[in-house]
């Protein structure tokens, strides 16, 4: 039993708040305890663990062949960059090949969920702000109002419209018609016209700008040091991003650019990300008029999950979700279950930066920080 | 001597076999050859720090990577799985920080000079390392909270 920490210096005015862990603006279980004097923060204690289910441990005595969508749940918001993350970490493994159209698709779809995923975003920042953005919920409802094409979209190609399960160690499992291309590009269009709308919404006021413009502003050095990764990463003037450093799938053939910042506040992280969402529809564009003929699918199939085994190895491979750099270092032992396998989640790196840059913010600078950093509680905890 | 040690390593982990990621070290000298790996050679960004419960003891890797070249580089330790313990790198990497509470939590290695060794997934009061091959998945948890007796009941 740990002794509880004592910080909180009552001579002083200090005031010990506790913000969640059932608290709308922390977006899930997040437990923050910020220590105020007046109405600024002295220190901030994030909790976490709220949620977490031991997936690490399950995977262990799962077959490779039926963990991947049980890895769909843990970032619940850009759900096929998880499975994407293991099952390219598999496949490197095990040598495992994949088609050139399987690649392609497995890369259309994660690029639509980044979009979904930053539109989440963008409309809960909008209720992290609140009263300044229309009431809270006008933004919030702008974005989910654009996501809910998205996700129509998945449901007309997978028959689900989140947990898609789209990705398989060695391919993708559904193959896409060409009315279903057609509309992907309509879809990108879409999403492209719709980010005026809500620039105009957001960036392009005062009151949205005076509550993010040099707030909870990340230095260079401290997100090398915490490895903040994705988004966060490029905002504080480090241009790395996993799909153009170490590709994987399609990307070593699609022209794109990285959208990077250097003042590292939270302004700097939301135009990096609505400069992502804009790149992101100019590469689905590009995947469906390059989109390969053939098969999405060619490893040969198996009778049951125990017959997928893979050869001692170990291997750390990375995918770019939408949060960031998210890693699968896997341990295989030759049978048909990893013998060790973790997650580097990306809100769980991101997450970290919280106390470092905390101190000396207001307390609603603490919420608009949070929510420019999009955690997802689910991927932090696993 | 630790930089000698990680040009050795770093030649070591080019002759590396295809099953080998990153390299082993002693112990002691895993702090030295992070400040080299940090300072000197350019690994500046801090990935992950994880552990692994293997046959002969628990590895713990860190890695580490190069922006201006996007090298990965693992750096691993071996320690004897009875009370295990290990220098702490959070103050070299702030990021290790996190890491390590997990390591501590799910693993039980115990890292000196850390800020701040609590457990960071697990309840503080739970009981048993989840992540040890001999913990067992199906018998009941360490930590369960006494469930209030029912008035109704009898």
């Amino acid at each position: 039993m740990t002794e509880e920490i004592r910080v909180v210096d009552r001579e002083l005015g200090e005031l010990a708040l506790n913000m969640g862990p059932q608290h709308p603006s922390t977006h899930g279980v997040l437990h923050l305890k910020v220590h105020l004097r007046g109405e600024t923060v002295v220190k901030a204690i994030p909790g976490i663990g709220y949620l977490h289910r031991g997936v690490e441990k399950l995977s262990e005595n799962l077959a490779y062949e039926q963990l991947a969508p049980i890895f769909e749940r843990n970032d619940y918001l850009g759900p096929t960059a998880n499975s994407l993350g293991y099952v390219v970490a598999v496949e490197r493994l095990g040598g495992f090949e994949v088609p050139r159209r399987g690649a392609w698709l497995r890369t259309l779809v994660a690029e639509l969920q980044r979009i979904a995923s930053h539109l989440v975003w963008l409309g809960t920042l909008g209720l992290d702000l609140g009263g300044a953005l229309g009431g809270g919920t006008t933004l919030y409802m702008y974005c989910f109002r654009e996501r809910e094409k998205i996700l129509d979209y998945m449901e007309e190609l997978t028959g689900t419209r989140f947990h898609t399960n789209f990705n398989l160690i060695g391919g993708a499992r559904y193959d896409i018609t060409p009315e279903l291309a057609a509309k992907a590009v309509d879809l990108a269009n879409q999403m492209e016209a719709c980010l005026g709308e809500m620039r105009n919404m957001t960036s392009a006021t005062a009151m949205f700008r005076g509550r993010v413009e040099g707030i909870g502003v990340i230095p260079r050095d401290l997100a090398l040091s915490v490895g903040v990764t994705g988004p966060v990463l490029r905002a504080s003037g480090v241009k790395f991003d996993v799909r153009k450093d170490a590709p994987y799938d399609a990307y070593p053939d699609l022209q794109f650019d990285i959208p990077t910042r250097t003042e590292g506040d939270a302004l700097a992280r939301f135009e990096v990300r609505m400069d992502e969402i804009a790149e992101s529809a100019k590469l689905v564009r590009q995947l469906v008029e390059g989109l390969p003929d053939g098969p999405i699918f060619t490893r040969k199939p198996i009778k049951n999950p125990k017959g997928l085994k893979v050869k001692p190895n170990e291997v750390y491979a990375a995918v770019e979700s939408p949060r960031g750099e998210l890693g699968f270092y896997i341990v295989a032992d030759g049978t048909f279950k990893p013998y060790r396998l973790k997650i580097n989640a990306p809100s769980f790196c991101n997450l970290q930066v919280i106390p470092h840059i905390a101190p000396g913010l207001l307390l609603a600078d603490v919420i608009a920080t949070l929510g420019s950093l999009d955690p997802v509680l689910g991927d932090v905890d696993r | 001597m630790p930089e000698a040690n990680v040009q050795e390593a770093l030649m070591l982990r080019h002759q590396a076999t295809e099953t080998a990621l990153g390299v082993e070290l002693p112990p002691a000298e895993l702090l030295e050859a992070l400040r080299a790996l940090r300072d000197a050679h350019g690994y500046r960004f801090y990935i992950v720090t994880t552990g692994i419960d293997g046959t002969e003891g628990i590895e713990i890797v860190h890695g580490l990577r190069n922006l201006e070249t996007g090298d990965d580089f693992f750096v691993k330790v071996l320690l004897p799985k009875d009370d295990p313990e290990l220098d702490s790198a959070a103050f070299l990497f702030a990021g290790a920080e996190w890491h390590e509470r997990e390591i501590l939590d799910l693993f039980g290695v115990r890292f000196r000079s850390h800020p701040d060794p609590r457990r960071i997934l697990m309840p503080d009061e739970y009981e048993g390392h989840p992540l040890l091959k001999d913990f067992p998945m199906d018998t009941p948890w360490g930590y369960r909270p006494a469930a209030p007796e029912s008035e109704t009941d009898g």
